[in-house]
């Protein structure tokens, strides 16, 4: 797979760590155990376009906020995690 | 359809008849309005389920329903290893609950499924390593279960060809389980089906689940497919690898990512490789298959998948691996490579429970060890199903632990690669 970065475009996957799904946001923190619990241990896994997190280890080390197709890995946007807030 | 057994004699009077008698193994069966039991998947571990059902437990009125064929899923994709040499006492009776399955499958199916004790081999290259291997070696023995701590001039004489003053990662010994071995994957689901068949039980293929059908309380009372609706008073999921995406018909949120697991194997060769052999430093093993091809594998990819195919990175990872620890492999050609979809939880054990919605039942969550586990799978969620009640040996195996803290961590080791 080809990632690319909006600092050092195109680059190898193997230069990239992957940090998961996006999506869920963390509770507050009084939220409850159930609440924390889903955080931290539920997951969407959708078969199709998902939202994670990739971190630029072997470069930039920018987090990178990224929509993929897990069916087919093709890339469907790259953008930064710090322009998203998130 | 009459059962045909399988022996020499039948053998023999087919070879005479120009083999024109025999029968299709099982029965490919169009569904019905209604079954007792239905369960989602035809791979191993839903087959065997079936089986069990019907021969223990006395649940007869039971479908499999499948979405391709018969063992198409990771059935036919993983590297048929058995074994039962696992550390934590939440594992290892069922695991070795597995392995008595497998030493008696063939007589107790009458069907070849190629099962062969030909051994497991863990390699260990530091001190602190072999001293983890002689705990889980004494975990194994004290639940009776066999296990050698070999030094590296035992190794040595197993096992010349490997690599055993390499700079980095000297081999120090091994773990040995003798009693572990391979079995033919494809056989394991023909004989299941065919078994299960014989005592009743439908097996549908080409049939996939949409949704769930629910009462207004809630429960779920049939599957939704494309073949149509089907009531059951129970429904069970054997759909490792799409776990997700199924319980999400019924709202569920699991502790489950989908990761892709690829294999390989090589031309093949002449018997080289006695058993199979696992490198301790990375995380790579190989076995000999029976027509001579090198079956190995190394680590997940590491992002969420459902491809069925892997990437390059690890191709690359897996083949420094294999000559790290034996290099005479380097001059094979690789025939072939393939993905599997690891059902993935994040303490790297499964998960056979009751769900949160009555009525449906969950049988996932294999990560990449669900092979050896297809026998004991298959009785453990036969119980469950049965009675409602977790089999002992599978006790451990529940999905509210971790909501409860009660995780069953036996590598540390969850869905993420840096944590394997």
């Amino acid at each position: 797979m080809i990632i690319s970065c909006p600092h050092c475009g195109p680059r190898d996957s193997s230069e990239f760590y992957f940090r998961g799904e996006a999506t869920p946001t963390r509770p507050e923190y009084d939220a409850g155990t159930a609440a924390a619990t889903g955080y931290v241990y539920g997951r969407i896994n959708p078969a199709g376009p998902q939202k994670e997190h990739w971190y630029h280890a072997a470069a930039c080390r920018s987090w990178l906020l990224v929509e993929r197709d897990t069916r087919t890995h093709k890339f469907l946007s790259v953008t930064l995690a710090s322009e998203q807030g998130r | 359809m009459e059962r045909q057994h399988y022996s020499l004699f039948t053998l023999a009077r087919q070879a005479l008849t120009g083999h024109r008698g025999w029968q299709p193994a099982w029965r490919d069966a169009a569904p019905q309005d209604r079954y007792d039991v239905v369960v989602i998947g035809g791979g191993g571990h839903g087959l065997a389920t079936a089986y069990y059902l019907a021969k223990i437990f006395g649940v007869t009125s039971v479908a499999v329903i499948e979405k391709g064929w018969i063992g198409g899923g990771n059935a036919g994709r993983n590297t048929t290893i058995i074994r039962s040499n696992y550390l934590l006492p939440g594992n290892i009776p069922f695991y070795e609950h597995s392995l008595k399955l497998w030493e008696g499958l063939e007589q107790d199916l009458n069907y070849n499924a190629m099962v062969s004790q030909r051994g497991i081999l863990n390699l260990c290259h530091s001190d602190e390593q072999r001293d983890a291997f002689e705990r889980r070696g004494n975990a194994m023995r004290l639940h009776g279960v066999d296990a050698d701590l070999l030094g590296p001039a035992e190794v040595r004489r197993m096992a010349p060809f490997l690599d055993f003053d390499n700079a980095r990662f000297p081999i120090f010994g091994g773990l040995l389980q003798k009693r572990a071995g391979t079995a033919r994957h494809d056989g394991v689901v023909w004989g299941f089906a065919r078994a299960a068949s014989d005592r009743g039980v439908d097996i549908i293929q080409n049939c996939e689940v949409t949704g769930f059908v629910r009462d207004p309380s809630g429960r779920v009372t049939g599957v939704e497919t494309s073949r149509g609706k089907i009531l059951a008073g129970k429904v069970g999921m054997a759909v490792a690898g799409n776990t997700s995406r199924v319980a999400s018909f019924a709202d569920l949120r699991l502790p489950i990512e989908s990761h892709v697991l690829q294999a390989f194997v090589s031309e093949g060769l002449k018997p080289v490789i006695p058993g199979v052999i696992t490198f301790g430093a990375g995380h790579f093993y190989i076995s000999q298959s029976d027509k001579g091809g090198l079956v190995f594998g190394g680590d997940l990819d590491g992002y969420n998948s459902y491809a069925q195919r892997g990437n390059l990175p690890i191709v690359e990872d897996v083949c420094e691996e294999a000559m790290a620890i034996m290099p005479m492999v380097g001059r094979a050609r690789v025939l072939r490579s393939w993905g599997g979809i690891m059902d993935m939880t994040l303490d790297g054990s499964p998960i056979i429970d009751r769900t949160p919605v009555p009525g449906l039942y969950l049988n996932g969550g294999w990560c990449y060890g669900g092979f050896k586990a297809t026998p004991a799978s298959g009785w453990c969620f036969a119980h469950l199903l049965a009675r409602d009640a977790p089999h002992p040996v599978a006790a451990h195996y529940r999905l509210d632990r971790f909501a409860s803290g009660q995780l069953l961590d036996e590598k540390g080791a969850g869905a993420q690669a840096n944590l394997q």
